[in-house]
């Protein structure tokens, strides 16, 4: 039988690989990448809870899923733009904005 | 053996979401987030959400995942590629901070869950519910009536996020 804990321990253990991830790469791909798995584990704590929350849970994955797709959409154009401008994907190249 | 196929599909995502950190390649990386994504979809399903389980697989494997392949394709990163994960205080930095992660999200999932429709409910309130309306109107009844100008909105920010990629890859607007 599972309980809502199994979720909610795997997303959280998920969720701290995605933070890892964007911590230690340096390659913009990657770190949308990183970005998605951490989506992925709030998914899986929506849906995990929603046998003890209400089917609104799995409702909220449906926008959550929409709102990725377009955030990868708009991110991976900006990643273009920028290769464009700087021939390279690795965030030390990116620091116009930084200070 | 419901909860040996999810121990088996746990193991499976964090293996690939490991493998998926890394790896050199970003074309390895996107296959083993493919792997995390496809474990992620085989859980949703042992969870009784079937049709999000189908959509993972349909948007996220199939939709978001070929975009990443294409972009990492466009942009032709296999010449002269060097690494690009960083040195070792990093690599403590990521560690320290994943686990203070881990910790406070234990912390805040590890005591008394909530139970907002009782204490009886449980997974058989969502398999009753699932042989009511089927696996797509469970979503859908609630998705079309109390979330009807979330849906709405969402399908502007859709049509946005459309043009708003086609205007930045544009060489000239």
């Amino acid at each position: 039988m599972l309980t809502a804990s199994h979720s909610l321990a795997l997303s959280a253990i998920l969720f701290s690989i995605g933070v890892a991830g964007v911590v230690i790469r340096r390659n913009a791909i990657i770190l949308f990448m990183c970005i998605e798995l951490m989506l992925n584990a709030v998914n899986l704590a929506f849906v995990g809870l929603s046998p003890w929350a209400g089917v609104e849970g799995q409702v909220f994955v449906f926008f959550v899923i929409a709102v990725a797709a377009a955030e990868a959409a708009v991110g991976l154009a900006i990643v273009i733009s920028v290769f464009r401008h700087a021939e390279t994907v690795d965030i030390r190249n990116f620091k116009l904005l930084r200070w | 053996m419901t909860e040996a196929l999810f121990w088996l599909f746990a193991a499976l995502a964090i293996l690939s979401a490991l493998m998926m950190i890394t790896r050199e390649s970003p074309v390895a990386s996107a296959l083993w987030l493919i792997g995390t994504f496809f474990a992620l979809a085989a859980i949703y399903t042992l969870l009784g959400a079937f049709f999000i389980g189908i959509i993972q697989i349909l948007v996220y494997a199939g939709a978001i995942m070929v975009l990443f392949l294409f972009v990492i394709m466009l942009l032709n990163l296999g010449n002269d590629y060097q690494g690009d994960i960083r040195g070792t205080t990093w690599k403590a930095v990521a560690g320290g901070s994943s686990l203070v992660m881990i910790a406070l999200l234990a912390r805040m999932f590890g005591g008394e869950t909530a139970a907002p429709l009782g204490e009886t409910a449980g997974p058989q309130v969502l398999e009753a519910q699932l042989a009511e309306h089927g696996a797509v109107g469970l979503i859908a009844m609630p998705l079309y009536r109390e979330f009807m100008v979330p849906l709405q909105a969402t399908a502007i920010l859709l049509l946005v996020a459309v043009v708003g990629a086609v205007v930045l890859a544009k060489r000239k607007v």
